[in-house]
C-alpha cells in the first residue's frame, strides 16, 4: 500500500525478523482466543441452563451438589414437568407461583407451538409468494423499492410490533372480528401473536427464498421457456423446485425465530397458561412465561426462580433442534449449479 | 406457442395422420385457460407481495397516529417527555433515563463486542486452517446466531447478576446485548475481510511482511469501513432489544444511571413498561418512545448506509 522508504523490521536483520514472527505468533494465538470465545459462549449458556434446570428438579444446583456436597432431593418431578396424562385428559396446569402449585408445562408448550405454527401460516405462503414475485415478475424499479421495505420491516424492533398487537391488531383489527361472533376479545389474544409474529418473519422468508431463487441458472428457466412453458410453470415447477432447499432452509429459520420470540408475543398473546382452540382467548407462550417471571419479585433460590431455567432450556433445546436441522438441510439438498 | 407448429405442418402440406396427432398433442393446452391462470398467479403473488408494505404502512400509520394523539389529546411536552426520569405518574413521565441508559448501553456493547468479534473474523478468515476445530466454530457460529435472545439474558442472569452477585446493573445489560451481537459482528466482518482482494495481500507479503503485519497495516485498514458499517447495523439491532434486559432485571427503574455500575431501564424497555399499562395515557407515552426509538435507529442506519456508500469505491 504505501510506499514510504522506512525498510521495514524484516530486511533489517534477523533479530528484527524473528520478533515480527513471534508477534505474528501471538497475533494468531490471540485471535483464536477471539474465536473460541463463540464457542465457550454456547458452552455458558449450555451449562447454566442445565444447573439451574437441575436445582428446578433436584432442589439444589448440580455445582452446589459437587462442590458443596448439598444432597440432591425431589423438588419437581420430571414427569410432573412434562405429565402427558393429564394433558390428555385436559387437567395440565402451569402455575408454579400459586397457592397451590401445579408444574406441568405443556400449557405453555402448547402456546409457543400455537404462535408457531400459526405465524408459519401467515409467514411462509406469503413469504413465498413475495420472493416468487421480487425475484420472477417485478421489473427492476418494483424490485428496487420492495425489496428496501422489507427490510425495513425486518429492522423494526420487536418491541414496537409488541406495541403495533396491542394497540392496533387486537382492538381495532380483531376486535370486531370477535364481536361477530359474539365473543368480547379482551386486551390480548391467541390470534393477534399469530399475525404480528407471522408478519414479523415475512421478511425473513421472502429474502433467503429470494436469495435462493435468484441462485437459479437463466439456463433452466429458458429451457423451460424453449419448451413451450409459461411464466407461471417456470415459476412454480422449475423455479421452486430448483431453489428448494433455500426455501425450506428460511421456513426453518422463521420457525426459529418464532419459538424464540419474546416481547411481541408477550404483547400480543398475554399472561394465561391454558390450552385452547378459541383463536381469540389469551394463551401464555413460553417466553412470555419468563418475562412474567421477571417482572415478578420471586427471590433466587426459589422454586418459581429456577422454574426459569428448565423453561429456559426446553426453549433453548426447540431452538438447537431447527437450527441443527437448518444445517443438516442446507448440507444435504444443496444444489450447485455451475 | 402451440400454433406455429399446427401452421407449419399444413403449409408442408401434412398428412391427416400427423395432423390429428398435432392436435393431439395441443388439445388439452386450452390457451385462456393459460393466460386465466398466469394473470390469476400473478395477481395473488402479488397481493401477497403487497401484504408485507401494507403491514409496515400500517404499522407506522398506528404508531404516528398515537404519537399525535398523545402530544394533543393527553398533552404530552416532548420538551418534558426527552429531558424528564421516568414516573409512576404518568403526566410527569419522562424519556431521558431510558435514553442515556440505551446510549451508555450502546457505547458499553460496543466496546465489549467490536474487538472480540473482529478478532474472530480475521482468525476465521485469515488464520483458520481447514480442520475439525474451525469447523465446529464455524457452525457454532451459525447456531449462536439462532440463540433467542431471551437466553442471552438467562445465561447472564443466572452467570453474573445472580451469579457473581453484581445485581441488575447497567455493565450486565451490556454484557448480554453484546454476546447476542457478537454473531452478526463476526460475519460482517468476515464478509468485509473476504471483499478485499487477495492482491493485496500477495503485494504485502512480497515486500516480506509477516501474516500479522500484512492484515494489521493492509487489510484491516481496508476492510475497515465494512466492519464499522456491520457493527452500526448490530448495534442499531442491540438497541431494540427487550428481552435480555428484562431477564436481568432492567424494569422500574426511572431515574437516569449514573454510570456502568448503577440500575438502569434502557429505551425498549421503559416502552414496555408503558405499553403493558392499562392506562391509554401510559399507552400514547410508549407511542412517543417508540418515534424516539425509531428515529434513533433511522438515523444508525443512514449513517451505515453513508459509511457503506462513501467507501465502496475506495477499494
Amino acid at each position: 500500500m504505501s510506499t514510504d522508504t522506512d525498510p521495514g523490521p524484516g530486511i533489517t536483520g534477523d533479530a528484527a525478523a524473528t520478533d515480527a514472527k513471534q508477534r505474528n505468533k501471538r497475533a494468531r494465538q490471540v485471535l483464536f482466543g477471539c474465536a473460541a470465545f463463540t464457542v465457550l459462549t454456547t458452552l455458558a449458556i449450555f451449562f447454566v441452563l442445565i444447573d439451574n434446570a437441575i436445582s428446578y428438579f433436584y432442589g439444589a444446583r448440580a455445582t452446589e451438589m459437587i462442590f458443596l456436597g448439598v444432597e440432591p432431593q425431589s423438588a419437581v418431578g420430571l414427569i410432573e414437568f412434562l405429565n402427558v396424562r393429564e394433558l390428555l385428559a385436559g387437567e395440565a396446569r402451569w402455575a408454579p407461583e400459586h397457592a397451590t402449585p401445579s408444574h406441568n408445562a405443556w400449557p405453555i408448550i402448547f402456546g409457543t407451538l400455537a404462535i408457531t405454527v400459526g405465524a408459519a401460516f401467515v409467514s411462509i405462503p406469503i413469504g413465498t409468494a413475495t420472493a416468487l414475485y421480487v425475484s420472477e415478475y417485478a421489473s427492476p424499479e418494483v424490485r428496487s423499492k420492495l425489496k428496501p421495505t422489507l427490510e425495513v420491516l425486518a429492522g423494526i424492533p420487536t418491541i414496537v410490533y409488541g406495541y403495533f398487537a396491542i394497540a392496533f391488531i387486537n382492538p381495532v383489527v380483531l376486535g370486531p372480528i370477535a364481536g361477530l361472533f359474539g365473543i368480547n376479545i379482551g386486551r390480548y389474544s391467541m390470534l393477534s401473536g399469530m399475525l404480528v409474529v407471522g408478519i414479523m418473519t415475512i421478511p425473513m422468508v421472502s429474502s433467503i427464498s429470494e436469495d435462493a431463487m435468484q441462485a437459479v441458472p437463466d439456463d433452466l428457466r429458458n429451457g423451460a421457456y424453449a419448451l413451450g412453458a409459461t411464466k407461471y410453470d417456470v415459476s412454480v415447477s422449475v423455479v421452486t423446485p430448483a431453489a428448494i432447499s433455500g426455501i425450506f432452509a428460511s421456513y426453518i429459520l422463521a420457525v426459529s425465530r418464532a419459538i424464540g420470540e419474546t416481547m411481541a408475543v408477550t404483547l400480543a398473546a398475554g399472561f394465561n397458561a391454558n390450552i385452547t382452540a378459541n383463536p381469540f382467548s389469551e394463551i401464555m407462550t413460553m417466553t412470555a412465561y419468563m418475562v412474567s417471571m421477571a417482572r415478578g419479585t420471586s427471590a433466587i433460590g426459589t422454586i418459581e426462580y429456577q422454574s426459569l431455567f428448565a423453561v429456559g432450556l426446553v426453549l433453548f433445546c426447540m431452538t438447537l433442534m431447527m437450527n441443527l436441522l437448518n444445517d443438516w438441510f442446507k448440507r444435504r439438498f444443496q444444489e450447485e449449479y455451475r | 406457442m402451440s400454433d406455429s407448429p399446427d401452421s407449419k405442418r399444413r403449409a408442408d402440406g401434412g398428412t391427416a395422420t400427423e395432423r390429428t396427432r398435432g392436435e393431439e398433442l395441443f388439445a388439452d393446452i386450452d390457451l385462456r385457460r393459460e393466460h386465466l391462470k398466469n394473470r390469476a398467479f400473478l395477481g395473488l403473488i402479488f397481493a401477497a407481495s403487497m401484504f408485507g408494505v401494507v403491514a409496515l404502512a400500517l404499522l407506522l400509520l398506528d404508531v404516528v397516529t398515537d404519537f399525535y394523539v398523545g402530544l394533543t389529546e393527553f398533552e404530552i411536552s416532548l420538551v418534558q417527555f426527552l429531558t424528564a426520569d421516568g414516573s409512576r405518574r404518568p403526566e410527569r413521565a419522562g424519556f431521558f433515563g431510558a435514553i442515556i441508559a440505551s446510549v451508555m448501553l450502546m457505547a458499553l456493547t460496543a466496546v465489549l463486542s467490536f474487538f472480540v468479534g473482529v478478532g474472530a473474523a480475521i482468525y476465521l478468515e485469515e488464520y483458520a486452517p481447514n480442520n475439525r476445530i474451525t469447523r465446529l466454530i464455524k457452525a457454532n457460529l451459525s447456531n449462536l446466531a439462532g440463540v433467542p435472545s431471551i437466553v442471552y439474558g438467562l445465561l447472564v442472569l443466572a452467570a453474573l447478576v445472580n451469579g457473581i452477585g453484581v445485581g441488575p446493573i447497567l455493565l450486565a445489560g451490556s454484557v448480554a446485548l453484546a454476546l447476542l451481537v457478537m454473531p452478526i459482528i463476526i460475519v460482517s466482518a468476515q464478509e468485509a475481510i473476504r471483499a478485499v482482494p487477495d492482491g493485496v495481500r500477495n503485494g504485502s507479503y512480497a515486500t516480506g511482511a509477516t501474516k500479522w503485519q500484512t492484515i494489521r497495516q493492509v487489510v484491516l485498514p481496508s476492510a475497515m469501513p465494512g466492519i464499522l458499517t456491520g457493527t452500526i447495523l448490530a448495534l442499531a439491532r442491540a438497541i431494540g432489544e427487550t428481552a435480555p434486559l428484562l431477564m436481568i432485571g432492567a424494569l422500574f427503574v426511572n431515574r437516569t444511571p449514573f454510570g456502568p455500575f448503577d440500575r438502569f431501564s434502557g429505551m425498549p424497555t421503559q416502552i414496555y413498561a408503558w405499553a403493558a399499562e392499562p392506562s391509554q395515557h401510559f399507552i400514547h407515552l410508549a407511542a412517543v418512545g417508540i418515534v424516539v426509538l425509531l428515529t434513533i435507529l433511522l438515523s444508525m442506519n443512514a449513517v451505515a448506509v453513508y459509511l457503506r456508500n462513501k467507501y465502496e469505491t475506495a477499494v
